[in-house]
């Protein structure tokens, strides 16, 4: 039995050894090209000239192109088609491609860049919440509204009412390996693109459409990303599209990666949210009203912010059961980078929002934050009683299951207790404060638009029985491509190594969706399994007639055939179905069950099932300087029944300090002109090696996923980034502690955003 | 140019060198074909480049990516694909990071297998600090540091213990590796535009992200005349060259806080190449080194030709960008006590590992039955160069060492700095803290509890 088991990462032993092949690695044949773009220097503006003669006679240099040397337009958007690949005319913020650059290598590119002069006639950039709303400069033509009962009531009639404003910063996804792409130009137009893409069927359709053939003219490989989080979903198309161009051009193949400073100015960040609310509540906390107006900055093209807009105001509830609730959502258009996918998909931010407004009502009553926090979850589900309470997009939640977690973990990480000690270390201390909070994640399972939610695979097995498995999802360190290889080994009842895992490939399964929105292993996985089963029926089929058995007794496991009393081995069953001429080739499809939803309406059911988590983090601060850390951090995360459980902690405790990153010391600075001041790791700060917890306890709930997914497991890619909400909600606790006020704490907490926080509880 | 000799992976290089900087991981990668080290930020700050270099002081953590080609004659190097056997089998940190789970997408995993496999042969535990230039965004470290404690005390395989080459002293105009502080001296002079190149930390971003040419430069990792460090009496003399590794090593007893303060610069690979002089000499206002020396009331010794000249380190920084130094001069040496007890230096920063300080304070203040004696404070971040706090200083001189005469002094930094905005902090932010940091080391002197680093989980 494969599935199950905490097997090692396929390619660990090809990451320690460096074997393992990311772009930029792929041997090139000789007189490859290597590009770069030359990008805006302005948010906003017209350019007046271009001069790009000192660049084309730079050192190595083999062509330019602007946007009037292509053929036919090229748009890298994977949505509104607004985002030209190069501009000649209009800049819409700073790091905008403009020209483009082939030179015989990636540093002669880079410095031949720099000789180009640009004038441009520059106009007043939009860059703040403020400033797009007083401009009305947005997506869509007004708010997106979900609504339940009637909140504005409900808030006017309760006891009490707590109100604030909550700012939250993005997040750079730093992906460790950036943007890259190869285009290899093949006989008859037709192009091989390699690329570092979660999406490679959108590769495919963008270059298809930039070279101006159709889709079958070109094939993408994804063997592997070096992290992808969401910033390889459409990132990547600019760099694949000028490659394709280039080679195509040329007839020279044509590589592009991005330098880090490059990569971290042109590419798309998490959306950065301003969050008002109005909360309604009883005098023991009790959220009987509650309206949210999310602000989302979306930068300058649509990308994925719609989208993740939504998915923002499908969060805007997390645990709690609202009975009268409102949801406003505005889209804002900026002269920033394209705020894109990241890791939650704007549920991270929707449900830091509501969880911040659970800290605020505990400390206006003066009550423990847990206990109100219990107060208001959904009620868990039970087999007896139909669940009746639904979600502020008026979808039953029949899988509650936080009650219980939330008892356990409390238990296992001694939270009562330490509450209390916690508080009497503070009254002694008078510089440093520690802090203490418990916080739920529930979080949705599908992709929001319905029809990405489909998966194809194609599976071989060879005469000698060793078997090659492809599906469309990609693998950017998650450990899908494991955790689907044991789905069919154990389809097979062969040991893993017998499955060769193989590169993400649009020639053999075409029509993907990204690998995107935890859906990679719930897809693929299932897949994979229709694509096995179809060969395992084969395969049964043909030795239960030889054996005069019945097929349904036909049992595939450790190796062997059992049918009718005999083991055979499974080498010899596939070789002699060969012989007797049975197909050893199939592909397999699987499209999510039970989903249907409007999302302009906001009604219906998005989500298949949720996955749920709660984490108990423990930190200190200093209240001269704001500095702080995490001291503690203690999970109980659902997978289901886990596929892997060790890629599944692996996800989590990543998850963890990712989300904890982004609320801290991840911090994204523009200046008043628009320029990201924070676009290299000396200046834009994800955790070091140090900054996770000292002590860090992960366990996984034992329960299995009441709908009929892959072995009854749980996605776990997007989920646990959510319980470093607990960090910050810690962090506001330790401020807490240092005066009567409520501290009113922003993301990232900062040294200097927590000093700022110290200032507001004390009143100073 | 000159030919260059070092080892690869076991194996003699000798290379002309035709541009003197090109960077071992461009060479590594586009020449040798050898894509194990990658490249994540080519300036030094994300360790997916790590090698292991072994020279005649042991195995260190270099980042490739800022480490010039004659940076290396006279040494041996090693990446990762030499750090598995040349049969293939696997490192005892190859192992353990397959088994503990300790990759996930992979590719910072080369530059973390190289640090461990470093940390692991010179027997370090300090799995923070071994790890702290190593970023991974996808595991959260836990499994990685579980693999290296995994492997603390196995064998170190004997495949990984490189001899450096003997080599003869090579060079010319353009690009000089002198063997001592003489001929360098006088190369200087002859050739006062040209560059120095100590450990390139600061200058390898002048190539890989301004995209400079530096011609001519010197390369000073073979002077070890200026690598030495020396008690003289109740003072340290501490070469130029001396890397800010070694310089950890030799104060970590004597000045415990400074210590602590150079746990946190930089990274390992930083440290192991930085020097000190390079820090104090390239001006930086946000450097580490010059706020603690001018506490510590530390001297800088100057060399031109064959003129030497020292001064009070505070002196040399003149103006933003400016220094007391002359064309073809060049720091040798700075002197300084070898013990303080009073010192206390504080570095505040978004991140505690590798990050460059907002506010770094650092404070020597001699007090007498109550009375304050002597003061020096000095910041870093708070001006245009590294600066003492004068009238903050004065306010305290004369004065019981008490809160209300420390709250008082708080007040008077005011008219020491006029701090700048920027992407790391406020002005207000950084008047704040420094100030809160004279109120920190009252309460640090008193024994009372000021460091979030050292509160217990």
């Amino acid at each position: 039995m494969s599935v199950a088991r905490p097997l090692p990462h396929d390619a660990a032993p090809l990451h320690v050894t460096g074997a393992a092949r990311y772009v930029d690695d792929i041997p090139t044949p000789k007189g490859t090209l290597c590009l770069a773009f030359g990008t805006s220097e302005i948010a906003r503006g017209q350019i007046r000239s271009m001069e790009l003669d000192a660049v084309r006679a730079a050192p190595g240099v083999v062509l330019v192109l602007t946007e009037e040397d292509l053929e036919r337009p090229a748009d890298v958007s994977p949505s509104l088609h607004d985002e030209p690949l190069l501009t000649s005319s209009a800049v819409n913020y700073v790091g905008q491609a403009i020209f483009l650059v082939a030179a015989t290598s990636h540093l002669a590119a880079r410095k031949a860049v720099r000789r180009a002069k640009i004038e441009y006639a520059a106009e007043e950039p939009i860059l703040t919440i403020d400033s797009a709303l007083a401009a009305n400069s947005r997506f869509e033509d007004g708010p997106r509204i979900y609504e339940k009962g009637n909140a504005e009531e409900a808030i006017a009639g309760a006891e009490r009412v707590v109100s604030g404003v909550f700012e939250i910063g993005g997040q750079e996804h730093f992906y460790l390996e950036g943007q890259a792409a190869l285009a290899l130009p093949q006989e008859g137009g037709d192009m091989l693109v390699h690329s570092s893409s979660q999406h490679p069927t959108e590769i495919q359709h963008k270059v298809a459409d930039a070279l101006g053939r159709p889709m079958n003219a070109v094939r993408v490989e994804v063997r592997r990303m070096g992290g992808g989080f969401g910033g390889k979903e459409s990132q990547g198309n600019a760099l694949a599209v000028a490659c394709a161009l280039v080679a195509d051009k040329t007839g020279r193949a044509a590589k592009m990666r991005y330098d880090r400073d490059d990569d971290m100015i042109i590419t798309g960040k998490r959306h950065d949210f301003r969050i008002e609310y109005k909360a309604g509540v009883d005098g023991d906390g009790r959220i009987r009203g509650l309206s949210f107006l999310q602000l989302c900055r979306c930068g300058w093209s649509q990308d994925l912010s719609l989208p993740v807009a939504d998915r923002a105001m499908l969060h805007g509830d997390n645990a709690y059961h609202l009975e009268h609730v409102r949801i406003e959502s505005h889209r804002l258009k900026t002269n920033t980078q394209s705020a894109t996918a990241f890791r939650g998909f704007g549920g991270p931010q929707g449900m830091v929002g509501v969880e911040r407004v659970l800290d605020h009502i505990a400390h206006e009553l003066g009550l423990e934050p847990l206990a109100v926090r219990r107060r208001n979850y959904y009620a868990d589900a039970t087999e007896d009683e139909a669940p009746a309470q639904t979600t502020p997009y008026h979808m039953v939640v029949e899988d509650f299951v936080l009650n219980e977690m939330t008892d356990r973990l409390a238990e296992t990480a001694d939270y009562a207790a330490r509450r209390a000690a916690i508080a009497e270390w503070n009254a002694a201390n008078p510089i440093l404060k520690r802090g203490i909070a418990l916080t739920p994640v529930k979080f949705g399972i599908s992709f929001t638009l319905t029809h990405l939610n489909q998966a194809g695979a194609l599976v071989h097995v060879y005469q000698d029985g060793s078997i090659h498995m492809n599906h469309g999802g990609t693998e950017m360190g998650q450990g899908l491509f494991q955790k689907v290889a044991q789905v069919a080994a154990d389809r097979f009842g062969v040991g893993i190594d017998r499955v060769k895992i193989t590169a993400t490939d649009t020639a053999k399964v075409p029509n993907t969706s990204a690998t995107a929105a935890s859906s990679g292993s719930d897809l693929n996985g299932m897949a994979v399994k229709a694509a096995c089963d179809t060969i395992r029926d084969r395969l049964a089929q043909f030795v239960a007639e030889q054996h005069q058995a019945d097929v349904g007794s036909v049992r595939f496991a450790d190796g062997l055939v059992h049918v009718g009393g005999a083991e055979i081995p499974f080498n010899d069953v596939v070789n002699d179905a060969y012989m007797n001429r049975i197909s050893l080739s199939a592909t397999g499809f699987y499209k999510t069950p039970k989903i249907v939803w409007d999302r302009i309406r906001g009604t219906g059911r998005p989500f298949f099932y949720f996955a749920y988590g709660a984490a108990v983090t423990e930190v200190v601060i200093d209240t001269l300087t704001g500095e702080n850390r995490i001291l503690r951090a203690d999970i109980l995360h659902d997978c289901g029944a886990s596929l892997n459980p060790a890629i599944d902690i692996g996800q989590i405790e990543g998850g963890y300090v990712q989300g904890a990153g982004w609320l801290t010391t991840e911090e994204l600075v523009w200046d008043d002109a628009g320029r990201l001041r924070t676009h290299a790791p000396s200046t834009y700060k994800i955790p070091a090696c140090s900054d996770r917890p000292d002590v860090f306890k992960v366990a996984l709930w034992d329960g299995a996923n009441r709908e009929d997914t892959i072995y009854r497991s749980k996605a776990v890619g997007e989920p646990p980034l959510m319980l470093g909400i607990s960090a910050l909600m810690a962090l506001s606790d330790a401020c807490a502690a240092t005066g009567p006020n409520y501290p009113d704490l922003y993301a990232p907490a900062t040294a200097e955003a927590v000093l700022a926080a110290v200032h507001r509880a004390r009143g100073t | 140019m000159p030919e260059i000799t070092f080892v690869l992976n076991g194996t003699p290089v000798r290379l002309d060198v035709e541009n003197p900087t090109v960077t071992l991981l461009d060479w590594l990668r586009e020449d040798r074909g050898l894509t194990a080290t990658k490249e994540g930020c080519n300036e030094g700050d994300c360790g997916a480049c790590t090698v292991m270099v072994t020279d005649e002081d042991g195995a260190k953590a270099l980042n490739a990516c800022i480490l010039f080609l004659p940076q290396l004659h006279g040494k041996a190097v090693r990446t990762v694909e030499g750090i598995s056997a040349p049969d293939g089998a696997l490192h005892p940190v190859q192992e353990a990071m397959v088994t503990h789970h300790g990759s996930q997408c992979g590719f910072c995993t080369p530059g973390f297998v190289a640090s461990m496999a470093v940390g692991h042969a010179n027997g370090r535990t300090d799995h923070d600090d071994v790890m702290a230039g190593n970023l991974c965004r996808c595991t959260g470290y836990a499994p990685i540091v579980r693999a290296a404690e995994a492997v603390e005390g196995a064998a170190v395989p004997d495949w990984v213990q490189d001899t450096p080459p003997s080599v003869e002293a090579v060079g010319d105009e353009a690009c000089f590796v002198p063997e001592t502080a003489d001929a360098l001296a006088s190369w200087y002079e002859d050739n006062p535009d040209g560059t120095l190149i100590a450990g390139a930390t600061d200058v390898g971003l002048w190539v890989t992200k301004a995209l400079r040419d530096l011609e001519p430069v010197a390369f000073l990792h073979r002077c070890r005349d200026l690598q030495g460090i020396e008690e003289r009496g109740d003072t340290l003399h501490v070469g130029a060259a001396v890397t800010m590794a070694a310089f950890h090593d030799a104060i970590r007893d004597l000045l415990p806080s400074y210590a602590e303060l150079v746990r946190r610069y930089g990274s390992e690979q930083v440290r192991q190449a930085a020097t000190i002089g390079g820090n104090n000499a390239n001006g930086s206002p946000i450097g580490d080194n010059p706020p603690a020396l001018i506490a510590l009331g530390a001297t800088l010794h100057l060399r031109k030709g064959e003129r030497r000249r020292e001064m009070p380190i505070e002196d040399f920084f003149l103006d933003y960008g400016k220094q007391d130094r002359a064309p073809g001069e060049f720091v040798e040496a700075i002197s300084l006590p070898a013990e303080s007890p009073a010192l206390r230096c504080y570095k505040l920063s978004k991140r505690f590992d590798q990050d460059i300080s907002a506010v770094c304070g650092c404070f020597n203040v001699s007090v007498n039955d109550g009375i304050v004696e002597s003061a020096r404070i000095a910041f870093g971040g708070m001006a245009g160069i590294p600066k003492r706090a004068t009238s903050t200083e004065d306010a305290l001189i004369g004065k019981a060492w008490a809160e209300d005469n420390v709250s008082a002094a708080m007040e008077a930094m005011r008219d020491d700095f006029a701090p700048l905005s920027d992407m790391r902090a406020s002005a207000a932010y950084r008047m704040e803290t420094a100030q809160n940091m004279l109120l920190r080391y009252f309460h640090d002197l008193a024994g009372h509890p000021v460091d979030v680093l050292k509160v217990a989980s």
